[in-house]
């Protein structure tokens, strides 16, 4: 790539140059007063149409997408965004709805809204949801805020305390935290990453809240004692919140309603299908069973007759968390994608992906360590090279899968393994992905042994080789004002 | 077997023998029985015509008006190029940026995202963006709380009510009493504001323009709060800052708002964008993603998620902040924007829609069903007091295809005679004439 192409905006902007038209305006010009006004102007580049749209193509080319090639990012489920979501959600008359519009004239929008609440409903087990929440993150917070308002109008004041197994994504206990819990940790089995019952039974007390659980866990394992866990937490007193990250092995299988889970959030980012958008837009939906509906967050679509409206906070609620009614455009596409699926495809998504992985993972253990030798779900991990006396990383074997145009699986989470490397392929891949994967993963190992040089060194072939990702942090240089006066 | 599951049968076998079991049953082994009871009560798969179809239908059931409203989301022009380069897989299907080396695409985005949030705010650092105005309001509350370690925040009463919501149910889960300053006139009452500020402060958060369209005056505002050491927050509608005092102008410490007016589409509420920024000072302390630039093994600049050891992965449950993303797509959308309008044309929008604002303004003035409610000046926004029942006034303009004003006592019974109506440069002298010669007959 030329120099040239390797430019920010800003380097290049030409004083006078312009890529907009406006209308004429027949209104004469109003003066603002200057004491209220900036005392510079803002340095936006001045560049033609022609070149933001080259200078964006350009930037594009530097990012690998799921278009391009196999992205198995465990936990993160990169499935294909259908073309088809796109189309529909893009139509104008979702786009450019005022969202104060009066209900009559958004019912189309509305019913999409209420549809998919009822379809999730339906897939998770539980009995209502908001789909206001903008992520998964959002969700837990969202979903711990329904804990908290749930004890607090039972005036039970002292369950302060949220349990998190330590193999959890660290987003659950920062949510259990700015909701406001204290966070207790229990260790994971070490066979298999469950949650270990003993020690459980050991932390559960009446200051216990809830529990917040992954299932599958994130090492991709069935928390087969779930039914007993929720028994335990529930004699306690306490409620159980479910991550979604993992529901897509269980579609159509197991309801996580039916486990016992209280409270759940759903990734429609994840599990249906909507695009990653380089790490937002997502939506992250939270369900509840029928005791806590009235604890769900403000405001609520509900239907009345043939009519869909929307219901200002109730007295139970636990407010206001997004101004308006969440990430509607992807729900849109979620929606689309519920549709194409139906009910005929639940079970064979579940299937599928799990297949995936037990297959990836079967056909790679002989030379990565497989710390949990059993049937996974839709993700499973692997902890390094099986030769450990070989001298390189995790992070050397994710840099080199780059030069094969392969995304790395995720690296070093969970944290119950040193060099956790987590695989998660998805229904959606072939039988040739999978075995192309598998052929890189093989001449990598290969490679380790006979030159872990070529592993350190690596990437070669991508827009930028390995980064000192430390010296960012040491001088951090956060915009274009800064690189100029350096 | 599905269009969007390639498996033949054959596949299928050659993979289960691989594993070792003889059929995909065979997977759920572990699974309780008594948990697989699961018919699902759902539609059926749906072909894509019928699909299209049923989303025809959809779409009919919408009736897209033309507003004459804002309350945070604005009908500004979105250029035809940023849906067209947002769409690109590489940017739409990619997913944080972890793996740099194979993402400089969308972490240069970020970076320029970043420089021109901090061109508009002149604050010093921005982050990747959150997920709407609000929400990074709130962040911004538990932030100050955060930084100076007390759990109280003051809140203009001239705050989108909306935000203020979010800001007070974000609040009382964490234990952080929010206080609302009076409002006067129309803006913050400042001799209120010195009443209730004290050493236990934390920070005081205000908007401007505030929810009535007024630009306020924050005149002495820093150094009240500074005499406390309290923090001053300002959630800022960024697309006027091409005219308006900066926040940094005004002293402020943390930068918030909702950046949807800087090319994104209405799209019924989101996916909108919250920006935030602050000064160098507070940039260790800020949550979310900050994109910063550093060099590859070859000495080539490149970009790279950093500060990472403020975050939620790292900290776990000692993160002021479970951020996990950022609004990514948008951020693109908005730098697009500002790439493709530049300079000039970012401030010609807002000039438009500052003279058509003040001359829809001036001109319903002139009725005699309509007066000034607060002698104070606006920008693209502004309340008039009226003698007309509001409902009545939407219906009117309903029959003509419009959104009209909000009306105040949507959040405020006693403010019923109160409405706000937004102009921006999409709405035209024809539209704005019909308008008032509408409201004019009533």
């Amino acid at each position: 790539m030329s120099v040239y192409y390797g430019q920010l905006i800003f380097e290049k902007s030409q004083e006078g140059r312009k890529g907009y038209t406006l209308p004429k305006s027949p209104i004469k010009e109003y003066e603002l007063e200057d004491k209220y006004k900036r005392g510079d102007c803002p340095q936006l580049p001045e560049v033609s149409e022609f070149d933001v749209v080259r200078h964006y193509t350009n930037v594009s080319f530097k990012n690998h997408g799921i278009e391009k090639g196999f992205y198995p990012l465990g936990s993160c489920t990169m499935k294909y965004n259908p073309k088809i979501n796109l189309e529909v959600s893009s139509h104008e008359n979702f786009t450019s709805l005022h969202p104060y519009q009066p209900v009559e004239t958004v019912q189309g929008v509305l019913k999409i809204y209420y549809e998919t609440q009822k379809m999730l409903s339906e897939i998770s087990g539980l009995s209502k949801y908001s789909l206001n929440p903008f992520a998964g993150a959002h969700g837990e917070h969202v979903g711990l805020m329904i804990i908290k308002a749930y004890h607090e109008s039972r005036g039970d004041h002292k369950r302060k305390k949220i349990i998190v197994p330590d193999s959890a994504h660290g987003t659950n206990p920062a949510s259990a935290s700015v909701a406001g819990f204290e966070v207790v940790e229990v260790k994971s089995n070490e066979s298999d990453g469950t949650v270990n019952i003993p020690d459980l039974k050991e932390v559960l007390s009446d200051e216990i809240a809830g529990i917040m659980l992954t299932n599958p866990n994130t090492i991709g394992m069935f928390e087969k004692d779930i039914l007993e866990i929720s028994k335990l937490v529930h004699e306690a007193g306490g409620l159980l919140y479910y991550d979604g990250a993992n529901l897509n092995p269980l579609l159509g299988v197991a309801r996580p309603g039916d486990m016992g889970f209280d409270i759940t959030h759903i990734n429609l980012h994840k599990t249906f299908s909507t695009p990653h958008g380089g790490g937002g837009p997502g939506s992250g939906p939270v369900g509840v069973t029928k005791e806590l509906e009235p604890f769900l967050p403000a405001p609520v679509v509900r239907k009345a007759g043939d009519l869909y409206l929307i219901d200002g906070k109730g007295k139970n609620s636990i407010g206001q968390i997004s101004h308006f009614l969440g990430n509607i455009g992807v729900v849109i596409k979620a929606y689309a994608y519920l549709l194409t699926n139906g009910k005929e495809r639940m079970k064979e998504i579940a299937k599928m992906s799990t297949l995936n992985a037990n297959y990836v993972k079967d056909a790679l253990k002989d030379v990565y360590k497989l710390p949990v030798d059993k049937i996974c779900k839709h993700e499973f991990v692997f902890d390094g090279l099986k030769d450990e006396s070989i001298d390189v990383r995790t992070l050397d074997i994710a840099k080199r899968l780059l030069d094969f145009d392969i995304h790395p699986p995720t690296v070093y989470f969970p944290l119950l393994f040193k060099e956790t490397m987590m695989v998660e392929p998805t229904e959606n891949e072939s039988k040739q992905t999978l075995d192309a994967f598998i052929d890189a993963m093989k001449k990598v190992a290969k490679e380790a042994k006979e030159d872990p040089d070529i592993l350190k060194n690596a990437p070669y072939t991508t827009p930028v080789r390995r980064l000192d990702e430390a010296r960012a942090a040491r001088k951090p240089i956060v915009k274009y004002k800064d690189l100029l006066e350096e | 077997m599905f269009k969007y599951l390639p498996h033949t049968y054959q596949d299928i076998d050659e993979m289960l023998k691989t594993i070792g079991v003889d059929s995909i049953d065979d997977l759920f082994a572990e699974i309780p029985d008594e948990l697989k009871q699961c018919e699902l009560d759902l539609p059926s798969s749906h072909s894509e015509m019928e699909l299209r179809e049923h989303f025809k239908k959809l779409a009919g059931m919408n009736e897209p008006l033309i507003p004459f409203m804002g309350a945070g989301a604005y009908d500004h022009y979105t250029p035809s190029i940023i849906p067209y380069l947002t769409e690109r897989q590489e940017f739409m299907t990619a997913y944080t940026p972890y793996q740099p080396e194979v993402s400089q695409g969308t972490l240069q985005y970020i970076f320029e995202y970043q420089s021109m949030i901090c061109q508009l705010t002149g604050m010093h650092v921005s982050n990747a963006s959150m997920y709407d105005g609000a929400t990074a309001t709130a962040e911004a509350m538990f932030m100050a709380a955060g930084v100076r370690k007390k759990n109280r925040v003051l809140i203009s009463a001239t705050v989108n009510p909306n935000v203020i919501e979010v800001v007070k149910t974000y609040a009382h889960y964490r234990g952080i009493e929010i206080v609302v300053v009076d409002e006067k006139d129309g803006a913050t009452d400042f001799a209120d504001l010195k009443d209730k500020l004290d050493g236990e402060t934390a920070g005081m958060i205000v908007q401007n323009p505030n929810v009535y369209g007024v630009i306020e005056d924050f005149e002495g505002y820093s150094d009240a709060l500074k005499e406390h050491k309290a923090l001053f927050i300002m959630n800022h509608d960024p697309s006027t800052l091409t005219h308006l005092k900066t926040p940094a102008e005004h002293g402020v410490d943390i930068a918030v708002g909702e950046a949807q007016s800087l090319g994104v589409p209405l799209s019924y509420g989101g996916p909108y964008i919250g920006y935030m920024a602050t000064t160098k000072k507070l940039m260790r302390k800020m949550p979310g993603r900050i994109c910063g630039v550093t060099e590859d093994a070859d000495g080539k600049r490149a970009f790279v998620l950093t500060l990472q050891a403020r975050e939620q992965h790292i900290r776990r449950e000692k993160a002021n902040s479970n951020i996990c993303s950022n609004q990514s797509l948008m951020a693109l959308f908005v730098t697009i924007y500002m790439a493709t309008m530049g300079k000039k044309g970012v401030y010609e929008a807002q000039q438009i829609s500052y003279n058509h604002a003040h001359y829809l303004h001036d001109m319903l003035l002139k009725l005699p069903q309509f007066e000034q409610a607060f002698d104070k000046p606006f920008f693209k926004e502004f309340t008039l007091k009226t003698t007309l029942d509001p409902e009545k006034i939407n219906r009117a303009l309903r029959e003509k295809g419009y959104l009209g004003p909000l009306s105040q006592g949507r959040f405020d019974e006693n403010k019923k005679d109160l409405v706000t109506f937004a102009v921006t440069e999409k709405r035209t002298k024809e539209q704005m004439d019909e308008l008032i010669r509408t409201l004019g007959e009533l």
